[in-house]
């Protein structure tokens, strides 16, 4: 059938199954927004206040479903604002497909209004990108793109789409949903290995990253650890795939882990890593980096293995397929000694905890708002965050009870991308959605709450309000000498009414049992709802690792003080 | 660190070149030189690259061009394969130095390309060592422009990388 450039692309995409975009319209995708508007009972648009919105709705939409998240965008200024919405969904391997307009092929090179080079700008933070030029490779370029977003170590891709492209005439036929590429099986000699070495270790630890996240693996891994007496930690990214119920897991490793999970990392004799990239947030100064582990790594991307940290054996295959092959090769074991260890840290952990909460004296701290959260959110609640410190202590203390439902910016760390990640996750998974957001990331993109309103997208705002840029202060107070350079901001905004005049509901809560009740209704509330939660601007995310040093130099409490 | 010779199939497309070498700058590789050209079959160029670097940098180097869609194959070329230069260069022609520079494009089996009361233009072909030697002899009689093409190579016997 003849159809027109723009329409193609809108076929295309409801072709590969896409249901909901997100983007905002202008001059050179005019056309476009012509065929979303005529095929609005196929394919759902969902119009943010900003493009860079729409670019972080569609990435959370992708986390918290697994689906290739859309989002769409003008030329020039348009593409442009797209750019920290990719660059973040690269940094995180999530799978999307950005579509934006360009001017008209003849007035491409000619510095023509709106006209930006959005290819050459996006180069190094897509997965792979495309002008296309040609409508006659206008479908299949959209069909490879989602193939490749997809497939392997997941991550987006952008489609930049000249103006008389999008009018030009062209056949289009329907075709199936462009399938993942299958990644080649390990070899049995590879199994074998990652096996003997395994058999031999008496202090396994598993240690699992985004790959193992977005794979849905947690129950592979939860049995595995149960058959060989392991313990689980994981990178911040690997946040979610383990309930947080199960007993051998240890939550996060890494610059603000776990204490129990970054030392017993330390302790281990075999890291079995799951997904993992190894960042430098994940594993300090790397010439330290578990010194006495053997390391196993599983990963789809053979340029992960000794990039950053050297491994004993690196597996670059299916990751579900060598994982499951692994565990049912293995025996059953017991480490009683490891189990003891574990403990001992477990209970290390425990009591800096509760000296913490002795000396909060009952105030909100942090922790007490995210204690209230877990008690309070119904099953399958989505939690997304903003960077800063409110992103650490959620990723530390939330509970999660299954894969894709935290949703936060890891490797780019980008403020500003929770709350149009927030709105793209639930309208993608139709579940309870909370954004954990802080004073300074939600005034960065806070615009979208009118997204939220107009589309009547009830997310709960928790805004961890201490009115400074919390984690670069607590940085300031560590090793820059007390010295506030621009974090503490001074603003007079009231939340509450910010809240009102965008026609969502505002309430404060400054104590714990206001916190709760405001946060019960705001679940209550079907409308999308600002609590304005007020904490003290000393808290600390404890424990820290200090930039560039290794588990040796962690500081557990306010006083600098280290492990004992 | 050791010198080494990368040799890329791309595709032959625009914009492909700028993937490739734009990777090498956003990840800190420094390279010595890079030629690109058409092959035998149009749909692939060819890229050569030579550089200096450890073990670490050559496979963090092949395994990012891997990663890039465009790129069909990377090789790093055997420890002798078949290099080849070209360099055009400019030196200065007089009475006294004439009859030194001409034999030494003899010896060398350069060629004379332009030649003016004051400048003689010489092509030279090579291994990157010959011409590296001849640039140095050329030094005292005065070069006044030169002008290098970076290294070819191919690997030794009748295998083609396409399919190794």
């Amino acid at each position: 059938m003849k159809m027109t450039g723009a329409e193609i692309i809108v076929n295309t995409l409801i072709e590969q199954g896409v249901t909901d975009v997100f983007g905002y319209p202008g001059g050179q995708v005019l056309n476009i927004y012509d065929a979303l508007y005529k095929n609005s009972d196929r394919i759902n648009h969902i119009l943010t206040a900003h493009e860079q919105g729409a670019a972080h709705a569609a990435d959370g939409y992708s986390r918290a479903t697994g689906k290739v998240g859309v989002c769409i965008a003008t030329s020039g200024p348009g593409a442009t604002n797209l750019v920290t919405g990719i660059a973040t969904a690269m940094l995180d391997s999530v799978p999307m497909v950005a579509i934006t307009g360009n001017v008209p092929c003849p007035l491409l090179g000619r510095d023509s209004f709106q006209e930006i080079d959005i290819v050459g700008v996006t180069l190094p933070i897509t997965k792979h990108n495309y002008i296309v030029k040609n409508i006659a490779d206008l479908a299949d370029t959209i069909r490879e793109a989602f193939s490749i977003a997809k497939s392997g170590r997941p991550g987006p891709v952008l489609i930049d789409v000249p103006k008389d492209v999008q009018i030009a005439e062209y056949d289009f036929e329907i075709q199936p949903v462009a399938p993942k590429i299958p990644l080649p099986k390990a070899e049995q000699s590879e199994i074998d290995a990652a096996v003997d070495m395994i058999k031999e270790a008496k202090r396994p630890y598993i240690y699992i990253g985004g790959g193992a996240a977005g794979l849905g693996m947690g129950k592979e891994i939860m049995a595995l650890a149960e058959k060989i007496d392991a313990y689980i930690g994981c990178s911040f990214m690997g946040l979610s795939a383990i309930p947080n119920s199960c007993e051998r897991f240890l939550g996060m490793q890494g610059m603000h882990g776990h204490f129990a999970s970054s030392l017993a990392q330390k302790d281990s004799d075999l890291i079995l890593a799951v997904g993992v990239r190894f960042s430098d947030r994940a594993t300090g100064n790397a010439a330290k980096f578990a010194k006495n582990s053997k390391i196993i790594q599983l990963d789809p991307d053979f340029a992960e293995i000794n990039k950053n940290i050297n491994v004993d054996l690196g597996i670059v295959a299916d990751v579900y397929d060598s994982f499951t092959r692994i565990a049912a090769a293995l025996p059953r074991a017991k480490h009683p000694e490891w189990n003891e260890l574990v403990g001992s840290l477990k209970a290390r952990e425990a009591d800096l905890e509760k000296k913490a909460e002795e000396r909060a004296k009952g105030a909100l701290t942090p922790k007490k708002v995210l204690d209230i959260i877990n008690e309070k959110k119904p099953a399958h609640t989505v939690i997304a965050t903003d960077v800063g410190q409110h992103q650490m202590w959620a990723a530390q203390y939330a509970d999660f009870d299954g894969p894709r439902r935290f949703v936060s910016s890891g490797g780019l760390g980008t403020m500003g991308f929770g709350l149009g990640a927030a709105l793209g996750a639930m309208v993608g998974s139709g579940d309870p959605t909370v954004l954990i957001t802080g004073d300074g990331s939600f005034g960065m993109n806070l615009n979208e709450v009118a997204t939220a309103v107009s589309y009547n997208i009830p997310v709960v705002i928790v805004l961890m309000n201490n009115g400074v840029l919390g984690m670069v202060r607590q940085w300031q107070t560590l090793f820059f000498g007390k010295r506030y350079s621009n974090t503490v901001l001074g603003r007079q905004t009231d939340f509450v009414k910010l809240a009102e005049a965008f026609g969502a509901i505002g309430v404060r809560a400054a104590t714990p049992d206001e916190f709760a009740k405001a946060f019960e209704d705001a679940l209550a509330a079907g409308r999308p709802v600002i609590i304005d939660t007020l904490i003290d601007k000393d808290e600390f995310v404890l424990p820290m690792l200090p930039p560039g040093g290794s588990i040796d130099d962690i500081i557990v409490n306010k006083e600098g003080e280290g492990n004992e | 660190m050791s010198k080494f010779v990368i040799a890329v199939y791309v595709d032959n497309k625009a914009g492909v070149l700028t993937r490739v070498t734009s990777m090498f700058t956003r990840r800190g590789f420094n390279i010595d030189a890079l030629t690109v050209g058409e092959t035998e079959n149009p749909d692939y160029s060819r890229i050569t690259i030579t550089l200096d670097g450890d073990d670490y940098m050559r496979q963090m180097m092949i395994n990012q061009m891997k990663k890039l869609y465009n790129v069909k194959k990377v090789e790093v070329l055997d420890d002798a394969p078949i290099t080849r230069e070209l360099m055009l260069i400019k030196v200065k022609n007089n009475r006294e130095t004439r009859s030194d520079v001409l034999d030494a494009t003899n010896v060398y089996r350069a060629k004379v390309i332009d030649y003016t009361a004051t400048e003689l233009c010489i092509e030279i072909t090579g291994d990157p060592t010959k011409i590296d030697a001849f640039v140095k002899l050329m030094e005292p009689y005065g070069i006044l422009e030169m002008c290098r093409t970076g290294i070819v190579a191919l690997e030794r016997g009748a295998g083609t990388l396409l399919n190794k």
